[in-house]
């Protein structure tokens, strides 16, 4: 067994559902649980649609939630009442967007942009020192300090990405939602950003919830990844352990259409289809721990399915009542 | 045309932009030749010019770009040398193109059986009537569920792949000698990009279309192509068949490419990234573009512009290092194990037993 972790982040029946009551009802989160481990990446997946940036965004509380707790640091997030409280969340809880060119104002120049959030949390002594904290962060994230009298639109996608990242970073933050940093750059670049976020992770202790549809790159990433469809999880493990040996049919589905880059492996490849109509069915579904660490939605009479998949794969040596 | 196979010859391709800040080079001599039936894909990052050079055989190119030599040879013609005219009876008829974004490439006020009819209509003069049951057999073909009752709908009230279904259908319904695909699985999710790419090519064989494939997706390219062309600082830096680039790659900007994706093998540690950023086209470096970003960069990289040395009969690089005088060198360890499974594929079959006919 692993040794105990702390959790930075516990997920309890986190609902987020729009237009309640109306005809039009749209649940883009039901019933999500998952706990973040400190110091760890939690890549969530899935395809769009599925509710992954929804579930990010309602953990960062740009929306309130339907139902469910969030536990960030030990405290329920719902239940933050006084202005200090809501302003440490919010200084602790930073997010890192998809779009590098939405993303930054673009009439401000880049100094302005990363000191923002030092400026409202009073977080620079004084002028020279707010300075002095925009150039550490730019050079940080690999940018040079003359940068900071530039504007976003003097930069390319890969370096304005870097900005929203030195941006997050100004305010110190223990926990980082980063939702697809990486899907609007180029390849080469998206390596680049990818390889940064790791590095800034093991020197300033930081926790990511990585969100993306790029499963290869999230893998990479992750220590351990969920994967959504249709508001829900269907399985949670570890990264490598999820990617060779889904358990779930809809993970193993949306592994097989990955592309690799490897002409010899596209010829032969065999996409698994995915028969979404037995999630629909009436059954009771809850998450169940499959094989260490490895959980799968399931009911009662699929266990013993997921569990013989378990076997096979290597993944438990015998059955364990 | 030098070679009957081809269906379109660029040669020598030089494109400029005029901008406030000066020419920006965006295509720097590129020739390359699109054969009957074949997918080729051209690769590189943005801005390298992989974009340009499509529209450019599509006379779409925006009104601060010019032309600056070259030609694009189609039917014995030349594209360039063509009036908007002469353009607007070849495009959508013998050349499609399908783009990256099916949200803002069809018109959001017209049904779609109609978006569909229209070229038809335009080109081949169909009544309407006949065009819009045409379009109704295209969008059976694209996998289009009830498509009677779908005809009469609005973009809006499909989704993403289906629309991007829809771009297709228009852009086959003529069916185009060449089919120009810009990205046109990005903005789609893995499990319906493979839809769409498994469509693309079953169409392919069934109207015996050429296509054009833009793509940064290394992954999308080694499912989809036959030939590749990789694109660096508006120049054509690499190319070959599918296997040769993506198992036998001799220029280091391909390495880096490849290099530079995690696939499944990829364990903890960091990415191998290309450092550093495309040169600024206003004013190209002297010599191989990518040598300020090379691990593998000598002396005459930053003197002297590589030609294109000759790798085998399909397979072409222009980088100084395979020069004869060139110093060996080992290229990155991905590199070598796909230089590794290229030799053993490369390794003649063992003899097959005669097989009695059929």
């Amino acid at each position: 067994m692993p040794e105990e972790r702390k959790k930075i982040l516990e997920v309890h029946h986190l609902k987020q559902y729009f237009n309640v009551g109306k005809r039009d009802e749209v649940r883009a989160v039901d019933d999500v649980s998952f706990d973040i481990y400190e110091g760890e990446t939690f890549g969530l997946v899935g395809e769009s649609g599925s509710g992954k940036t929804t579930a990010g965004r309602a953990i960062i509380h740009l929306y309130e939630p339907t139902d469910g707790e969030i536990i960030f640091d030990g405290k329920d997030v719902s239940k933050l009442h006084t202005k200090a409280e809501k302003h440490e969340f919010r200084r602790e809880m930073q997010m890192i967007f998809q779009d590098p060119y939405a993303s930054l104002n673009p009439r401000m120049k880049v100094k302005d942009i990363v000191a923002e959030g030092i400026d409202i949390h009073g977080l620079a002594k004084d002028d020279a020192d707010r300075t002095k904290q925009v150039e550490d962060l730019l050079e940080t994230v690999g940018l040079n300090k003359d940068h900071s009298s530039r504007y976003p639109h003097e930069f390319s996608g890969g370096q304005r990405q870097r900005i929203g990242i030195a941006r997050a970073l100004a305010v110190e933050p223990k926990f980082i939602i980063a939702d697809e940093p990486i899907s609007a750059l180029d390849v080469s670049i998206q390596a680049q950003v990818v390889n940064l976020m790791k590095e800034l992770q093991i020197k300033q202790n930081l926790t990511y919830l990585f969100i993306a549809h790029d499963l290869s790159m999230v893998k990479y990433i992750s220590d351990r990844i969920g994967v959504m469809h249709y508001g829900k999880i269907l399985e949670i493990g570890p990264a490598d352990e999820v990617y060779t040996h889904p358990l779930h049919a809809y993970t193993k589905s949306l592994i097989s259409a990955v592309p690799v880059p490897d002409p010899e492996f596209e010829r032969n490849r065999k996409q698994v289809p995915y028969d979404e109509s037995r999630e629909k069915d009436d059954k009771k579904r809850r998450m169940v721990e499959i094989a260490p660490g490895h959980f799968v939605r399931a009911s009662e009479d699929e266990v013993p399915m997921y569990t013989q998949r378990a076997i096979d794969a290597g993944l438990v040596t015998e059955f364990s009542e | 045309m030098e070679n009957p196979e081809n269906v379109i010859e660029v040669r020598n391709l030089q494109i400029d932009f005029h901008t406030y800040a000066g020419e920006v080079k965006a295509i720097r001599d590129v020739s390359f030749d699109l054969r009957k039936g074949e997918t080729l894909a051209i690769v590189g990052e943005s801005g390298s010019g992989k974009s340009v050079t499509t529209r450019s055989l599509m006379g779409l190119l925006a009104p601060n770009a010019v032309i600056k030599g070259g030609s694009i040879m189609f039917h014995g013609d030349d594209i360039i040398k063509k009036s908007e005219k002469e353009m607007q009876h070849i495009r959508g008829k013998d050349i499609a193109m399908i783009f990256q974004d099916p949200m803002t490439s069809l018109d959001p006020t017209m049904r779609i059986g109609m978006q569909i009819a229209e070229p038809l209509m335009k080109h081949k003069g169909l009544k309407k009537k006949e065009a819009i049951s045409q379009a109704l057999e295209m969008l059976k073909l694209v996998g289009i569920t009830d498509p009677e009752a779908r005809l009469n709908d609005y973009p809006y009230q499909f989704s993403g792949g289906m629309r991007q279904r829809i771009v297709i259908a228009i852009a086959l319904v003529c069916y185009p000698e060449v089919l120009i695909a810009d990205e046109p699985t990005t903005a789609l999710d893995v499990t319906i990009q493979a839809q769409i790419l498994d469509l693309m090519k079953d169409l392919q064989n069934r109207i015996d279309t050429s296509i054009i494939f833009i793509t940064h997706d290394l992954g999308v390219v080694a499912g989809m192509a036959d030939r590749v062309a990789v694109m660096y600082a508006g120049k054509i830096v690499e190319y070959g068949t599918v296997d040769e680039i993506f198992f036998n790659p001799q220029h280091p900007y391909t390495w880096g490419l490849l290099n530079s994706m995690p696939t499944l093998n990829t364990a903890g540690g960091s990415l191998r990234a290309i450092p550093g950023t495309p040169p600024d086209l206003l004013d190209p470096p002297v010599g191989d573009a990518f040598a300020a970003r090379s691990d593998y960069a000598m002396k005459i990289d930053t003197e002297k512009e590589p030609p294109f040395f000759k790798v085998s009969d399909t397979h072409y690089a222009a980088t100084w290092l395979l020069h004869p005088d060139a110093p060996k060198v080992t290229p990155p360890a991905e590199i070598v194990r796909r230089q590794k499974k290229f030799a053993e594929m490369q390794r003649p079959e063992p003899p097959i037993k005669n097989t009695t006919k059929e």
